[in-house]
């Protein structure tokens, strides 16, 4: 209405006021038309800004009261930056809830996202007080051009001091988070380094893995041994702190409005093994040798014990080790990071007699009283070979029982071709000496033993062999070898009868009652004949093991002797006890253990183990069944926790000595 | 009393309203400045207010002076502005071109003045014109007058200010009753110009074009100019696509399709919508938009000053606000409808013209409308020589009205 009167009220006023001193009557009918478009274009300008303020806030009222929530989240989303709490490790303890893997405070060094130059110039800067250098940086900057929706951690494993420099000159780096978090620590360090495993931060390789679903990029998780092997549950689920940051990524504020999400601490998880058993084994191990010890309860598979030698320190690994360290233990020959106990192949030696023993009587070509044709006399002539015993002078003419107390290569040989390459070969198969036995970590050495003579043709030729190679696998040489696991596996088979069960580090009932698919498959008299023939290697004068019995029980066991292209042979021992109620069953190798006939390093260290921790179970002294020898010394044998010289004594033996 | 203001300022609604939003804007640049980052926005509100006041002294004076004065000093003033346009261009620096003199902390645009001095020029030119002549050829000397600062603001380069110079052209035209479709023949060519990107688009206007001139018929060499210019605009809208800066290139694309380059040049719209719409109706609070306190919002305090109104005032303060634009623009054709003298209606509508222009495309790029150019927001937007010259504008108004 306002607008018409105005318009109106114009067109009147114009009519005297335009274009003065014109006063010509057409003129005057021109102006008057003039005049009226001058109204309508007044009308026209009015009309355009209506419609022009309409549009506008039309589009307001979309985006302020329609788009409202959405743009509330996205202005919420650009201020807001989460960041991760990790969350605390559950702990590991032994069976006796000592501690093996624990939380410490620690720092860590993070820096937020934003422009990748913003990154590297944070991180240049932070590099002298960090100890970066410039390959470091550019790795870190790759790493977060990859995922430049997260932070990039820098350090895991900042000390106090750099803790403190970096703080005192906080408005340099106002991009750079400084978090305590709780760091792994190893208390027994070296003494469970194959067991345990370290954690670190997870790699890209990783985060694509089907068992890494759901985890982000700076998450910390278990890189092998047990803390790989249950990162499920001992990794526990990280939180959430929201921060507001603005436009440069910078931190503005701690307190976001959203509210933090805790993290959730991962479960404990104790493990059957025994850490006085495996510091002493870390102890008694000769330092200068190379190799493992592995043991567990035959009744229920629980490892009590799992060492390899050398050892390494695991919590050098935590936060990321430095590359000089990695280069050292990386490059070392003795390979201190193998783990020989699961995780390595070795010939077996005559501790594979008492596989070929077992299914030679259960084939029945053989009974714990048979005489071989053969008398042995230092060798055994086969074809043009001559096949060596250990013993040049002979053994005479031994039974099987016999020749299991004294290792006679000769009856094996024999034996070993009684059977004939197909049995053997079928039988041993069935005793899935192909497989693992099934511990629970991330890795096991798979054993190795030809399934058929199919392998040999295409290994060799259908010509290229002979029945010739019957004679070395029946005493655990040729194309063969085994973890000392497995080994101990099928020795504690034979000590309780039917499936074992299969070994394995945490405690757990469910893993206590699972068994292996297969067993020996011998009558139990005639498996008792053989546990005979291992206790009298023993405890009898003549048995190869008879130096090192312990002094408190009576245990079995077979010694080995395998031949190797490294150098002097590995020595062996794998055995179980007290021999009435087996409780342990122990594999230890020493790596060219036995360079003679009087020394074999992995008795004495497998017998004393053997006893401690029979002690520490409080398993009862029992007697010994066979008289000791009144003229024969009390052989040294190291008492439990007590730092023994490992190497072997030699006091006086003559017959003693390890089997070939 | 009522007489006594009006014999002051003429229209008292019109120089209140403008005089409120200038407060406004002083407060809104304080807010602008309110960061919890370190800005070059903080405390510069005091530098504003000192501008404001020194604008009041200068609006003061320009509407004591007689228009006849201003109408006769008119040419001189054109050519001054238009000289120092030329100037600017060797000597100026600016954002990507030359388009500011710098004295001391003070930097002055000599676009504002020209747009003035054009303003001044088209309406001494145009308010003697004698008779309607519906011949484009009748319409030479306007035409030239705006060429020339348009040409030079374009060099700068500042696309939004060369458009505002045709919107006071065609204001001017549209107000001194030029034929609506000479005005059409007129503009069409650079329609054509900005359809050139889209062959079906730019064809479809060109057969209007065609049609509309058919019907009509005009002049026939004029009929045929325009066909021809409209011909070949379309036909250089790709060459010259090409002469605009990466910069220019990337605001109109991004106006097309924000999402093209979200952190680069669609970084600012996003920004400034993911502002306006988290305001909601009732807004952040004044002084607390966290899109703003972040500096996630770019040229809060210039340019995108409207945006912190949304995020803090809200949808009611963006209503309150445009409301009273509204009243301050229908103030503004109203004293152009009552104003007696041709030079002077002239010169206020045009101004209506400019400060409508400013507002449309300020606000309108803030949510999205409009392509994102450095126009500034008429008595809100940071800049001092910007409010001195709008104050002198609206001076020369409240001049007219006095005189009516």
């Amino acid at each position: 209405m306002m607008r018409k009167r105005n318009g109106r009220g114009a067109a009147a006023r114009g009519l005297d006021g335009i274009r003065p001193g014109s006063g010509r009557h057409d003129t005057v009918g021109a102006r008057e038309a003039a005049l009226k478009v001058r109204a309508g274009r007044a009308r026209g300008a009015t009309i355009l800004l209506w419609v022009a303020m309409s549009i506008l806030l039309v589009s307001f009222f979309r985006l302020q009261i329609l788009g409202r929530e959405q743009y509330e989240l996205q202005s919420e989303e650009n201020r807001l930056r989460a960041l991760t709490i990790p969350p605390p490790r559950g702990t590991i303890t032994d069976r006796n809830g000592r501690l093996l893997a624990e939380n410490v405070p620690g720092y860590s060094l993070s820096v937020l996202p934003g422009p990748v130059d913003t990154v590297r110039a944070t991180l240049l800067r932070l590099a002298p007080h960090v100890g970066l250098d410039d390959d470091e940086v550019e790795e870190l900057v790759a790493e977060y051009r990859g995922r430049p929706s997260s932070s990039v951690v820098v350090r895991d494993n900042l000390e106090p001091a750099q803790v403190a420099a970096i703080e005192q000159r906080r408005p340099e780096f106002r991009t750079a988070v400084i978090e305590m978090h709780p760091r792994r620590y190893y208390p027994p360090a070296r003494q469970i380094a194959h067991v345990i495993g370290y954690v670190n931060e997870i790699n890209e390789a990783e985060l694509e893995q089907p068992q890494f679903e759901g985890y982000e990029s700076g998450r910390t998780i278990g890189k092998g041994g047990i803390e790989r092997q249950y990162e499920r549950e001992l990794g526990g689920t990280p939180g959430v702190h929201f921060v507001e940051v603005n436009a440069r990524g910078s931190i503005v504020s701690e307190f976001a409005p959203r509210p933090t999400i805790p993290a959730v601490p991962g479960g404990d998880i104790e493990l059957a093994l025994d850490l006085d058993l495996q510091a002493m084994a870390d102890s008694l191990f000769p330092d200068t040798m190379k190799g493992g010890v592995v043991a567990f309860d035959p009744r229920n598979g629980e490892v009590v014990l799992l060492y390899s030698h050398p050892t390494y320190d695991p919590n050098q690994f935590i936060g990321g080790i430095s590359s000089a360290d990695w280069a050292r233990l990386r490059d070392d020959p003795r390979q201190p990071l193998l783990n020989r106990a699961s995780g390595s192949l070795y010939p077996p030696g005559s501790t594979w007699k008492l596989v070929v023993a077992a299914l030679g009587m259960r084939a029945g070509v053989v009974t714990i009283d048979t005489h071989m044709p053969q008398s042995c006399t230092g060798a055994y002539q086969y074809g043009t070979r001559a096949f060596r015993c250990w013993k040049h002078v002979g053994h005479g003419n031994l039974s099987l029982a016999g020749a299991i107390k004294e290792s006679c290569n000769v009856f094996f040989y024999q034996l070993g071709l009684r059977l004939g390459l197909d049995r053997l070969l079928a039988g041993v198969d069935g005793l899935e000496f192909n497989g693992r036995a099934g511990l629970d970590l991330p890795v096991e050495a798979r054993g190795q033993f030809p399934p058929s003579r199919e392998w040999y043709d295409e290994r060799f030729g259908r010509r290229g062999w002979t029945e010739s190679v019957t004679l070395n696998l029946s005493i655990g040489q040729g194309e063969t070898a085994q973890t000392l696991l497995r080994m101990a596996q099928f020795y504690g088979a034979l000590a309780v009868g039917g499936s074992p069960p299969i070994p394995h580090l945490r405690r757990s009932e469910v893993l206590d009652a699972r068994r292996a698919d297969w067993s020996i498959e011998l009558p139990d008299e005639q498996r008792r004949q053989l546990l005979d023939a291992l206790t009298r290697v023993v405890n009898e004068p003549g048995g190869t093991a008879f130096a090192y019995r312990p002094s408190d029980y009576v245990v079995a066991g077979k010694t080995g002797t395998a031949q190797n292209p490294h150098g002097e042979p590995h020595s062996w021992f794998v055995g179980f006890g007290p021999v009435d109620d087996p409780r342990i069953v122990i594999a230890a190798i020493v790596e060219n253990g036995h360079p003679d006939n009087t020394v074999s390093l992995a008795v004495p260290l497998a017998t004393s183990l053997m006893q401690a921790y029979l002690r520490t179970e409080g398993v009862p002294a029992t007697g010994i069944p066979y008289p000791r020898p009144g003229s024969r010394p009390t052989p040294t044998v190291p008492a439990p926790g007590t730092a023994a010289p490992a190497g072997a004594p030699t006091t006086g033996a003559t017959t003693t000595g390890a089997g070939g | 009393m009522r007489e006594r203001l009006e014999r002051w300022v003429g229209d008292p609604g019109l120089v209140g309203g403008a005089l409120l939003l200038a407060l406004v804007g002083i407060g809104m640049i304080w807010s602008a400045g309110q960061l919890d980052v370190p800005s070059v926005a903080t405390g510069i509100w005091r530098r504003q207010l000192a501008w404001l006041v020194i604008a009041l002294f200068v609006f003061a004076f320009v509407s004591r002076v007689p228009l006849r004065w201003v109408e006769l000093g008119s040419p001189a003033a054109y050519a001054v502005s238009v000289a120092l346009l030329g100037a600017v261009l060797f000597t100026g620096g600016g954002r990507g071109g030359t388009s500011w003199f710098q004295f001391g902390a003070v930097s002055f645009q000599p676009a504002e003045l020209a747009k003035l001095g054009t303003i001044l020029m088209l309406a001494r030119v145009l308010g003697n014109r004698q008779e309607q002549d519906p011949r484009l050829v009748s319409l030479w000397r306007p035409l030239a007058i705006t060429i020339v600062p348009f040409s030079l603001v374009l060099l700068q380069p500042d696309l939004g200010s060369a458009i505002t110079f045709g919107v006071i052209l065609v204001g001017a035209l549209f107000w001194a009753g030029v034929p609506l479709f000479t005005i059409f023949m007129l503009v069409s060519p650079g329609v054509s110009l900005l359809l050139g990107f889209s062959v079906a688009v730019w064809g479809g206007w060109f057969i209007m074009v065609v049609g509309l001139i058919y019907l009509r018929r005009p002049y026939l060499i004029e009929g045929v100019g325009v066909v021809v210019a409209n011909l070949a605009a379309g036909l250089i809208a790709s060459p010259l696509w090409n002469q605009l800066a990466e910069y220019q290139q990337n605001r109109l694309l991004v106006f097309l399709d924000p999402g093209r380059d979200p952190r680069g040049a669609g970084w600012q719209l996003i920004q400034s919508q993911v502002a306006i719409g988290s305001g909601g109706l009732f807004g952040q609070g004044f002084g607390d938009g966290p899109q703003k306190r972040l500096s996630f919002l770019p040229e809060q305090h210039t340019d995108f000053i409207f945006s912190v109104v949304g995020e803090e005032l809200g949808f009611l303060g963006v209503l309150i606000l445009l409301a009273a634009f509204a009243w301050l623009l229908r103030r503004m054709i109203t004293t152009a409808t009552l104003a007696t003298n041709e030079f002077g209606n002239l010169v206020v509508f045009c101004l209506f013209s400019v400060w409508f222009a400013h507002l449309l495309i300020n606000v309108g790029m803030t949510v999205g409308l409009m392509p994102i150019t450095g126009l500034p927001l008429p008595f809100i937007s940071y800049g001092g020589s910007f409010l001195l010259m709008t104050f002198v504008g609206l001076g020369l108004a409240a001049r007219v009205a006095i005189e009516h």
